[in-house]
């Protein structure tokens, strides 16, 4: 017999070794999520999947779904949790939507849209942060970094090489990059490199590239990111 | 006659594109005109606001003249609205920030191209500017945020038709840019 668990009220099968994230999208149900990605080993640090699984918060890219479990996935309160993780994400970094590249392409731009976030809420902390242009083909803008390591894994777990890790802790942290310099022109990353676009803000970026799509006509303008990353990421677990 | 609804508007450190948005209404105006009227706004000449409905706020705040304007408007506005990314985040203006204010002195009046008997200017007269520049809500309290920069001419029209009914103002997806 197919083992299921209930999100929002909603029967659905899942595998044994699935996380509840993964059983929700095979379903066809968005959960909001930043530093998740199918293909990689689950991070946890966004906090942006946190649901109610049996009345408890937990996070779906990382709790495993188990048979019998209530989920609550789309509910008021989780909404509102999301959107004040999300503003604290947005003056934690400095995000000028209007003057990034990324605008229109961002995730965490189109997170915020998902959740009606229509202010930041938080006093900024307009943190001093460096940028590094060093390399030929892609920069690392730091003022963007929300610290999901999707760069960090992908590095590792897909392009077999070492480039990125998070150095600090806190209020501290930062993306670093391995070489003695601490520049990125002096890693082995290269343009082709999934680490080089896997970035869901504009923290890096690959250079010259920057209004080929012309505003208005990026992957967010006209679609909602739940549609966008469904469509992505059933494609990817295929 | 019914009385209409009293609007003041101003711009504090922003660049004038959320008004010119809010111009973006186009014959749109004529059917608002019926139903509200301006106080002091740049439209106007009015040097003052007294006893608003609404305020509409576009720019972040960046120097004294701005906190007083601010404050006046959030003492003389039932509904105080922070329009468009200067206002609610600090915006283009806030990237000075990251610059100590003497740096930025420095380089516009002294050291910039092309400068003629370099002084940074004193003039009593002149507002003193903040060492941050800072979003509304930071300094008042905010009733409404319009994101956008500019918010579209829609996004003025679902919001304005919202307050003006009564009903509880919410932007549509579509509304919702940053950019």
């Amino acid at each position: 017999m197919t083992k299921t668990i209930r999100i929002d009220g909603n029967t659905i099968p899942f595998e044994e070794g699935q996380t509840i994230i993964e059983a929700a999208t095979a379903a066809g149900i968005y959960i909001p999520h930043l530093c998740h990605h199918p293909e990689f080993t689950p991070h946890g640090s966004c906090k942006l999947c946190t649901v109610k699984v049996n009345g408890r918060n937990c996070s779906a890219c990382t709790f495993p779904a188990m048979e019998g479990q209530e989920i609550l996935n789309d509910s008021q309160e989780l909404q509102a949790d999301r959107q004040k993780l999300t503003q604290m994400l947005f003056v934690e970094g400095n995000h000028f939507c209007p003057s990034c590249e990324k605008t229109g392409n961002c995730q965490l731009q189109a997170v915020a849209y998902h959740l009606n976030m229509l202010d930041n809420h938080f006093p900024h902390f307009y943190a001093q942060r460096e940028l590094d242009a060093s390399h030929a083909e892609v920069m690392i803008d730091h003022n963007r970094c929300i610290f999901c390591t999707l760069c960090v894994r992908a590095s590792h777990e897909h392009d077999h090489k070492n480039v990125f890790a998070i150095s600090g802790r806190g209020i501290n942290k930062q993306l670093i990059v391995n070489a003695e310099s601490g520049l990125l022109k002096d890693t082995d990353l290269e343009a082709t490199d999934l680490a080089a676009h896997i970035c869901p803000t504009g923290a890096i970026l690959i250079k010259h590239t920057a209004y080929q799509v012309p505003i208005g006509k990026r992957i967010y303008d006209h679609q909602h990111i739940d549609q966008v990353s469904l469509a992505l990421e059933q494609t990817d677990e295929n | 006659m019914k009385t209409k609804i009293r609007i003041a508007t101003t711009s504090l450190a922003g660049c004038f594109g959320c008004h010119m948005s809010l111009l973006d209404l186009d014959e749109r105006l004529i059917p608002l005109a019926e139903l509200i009227e301006f106080d002091r706004s740049p439209l106007t000449d009015i040097e003052h606001c007294t006893n608003c409905d609404i305020g509409l706020i576009e720019g972040g705040v960046c120097n004294s003249e701005n906190v007083h304007v601010l404050r006046e408007f959030r003492k003389n506005c039932k509904i105080l609205v922070a329009v468009g990314a200067c206002a609610i985040t600090g915006g283009l203006p806030a990237m000075r920030n990251f610059i100590p204010l003497e740096e930025c002195l420095t380089e516009a009046y002294i050291d910039g191209i092309g400068v003629e008997n370099a002084q940074i200017p004193n003039d009593p007269e002149l507002p003193l500017l903040l060492d941050k520049v800072r979003p509304l809500h930071e300094v008042v309290k905010i009733d409404y945020f319009l994101p956008g920069c500019p918010p579209s001419a829609d996004v003025f029209w679902a919001f304005l038709n919202d307050l003006i009914a009564g009903r509880e103002p919410s932007l549509p997806y579509e509304c919702v840019h940053y950019d």
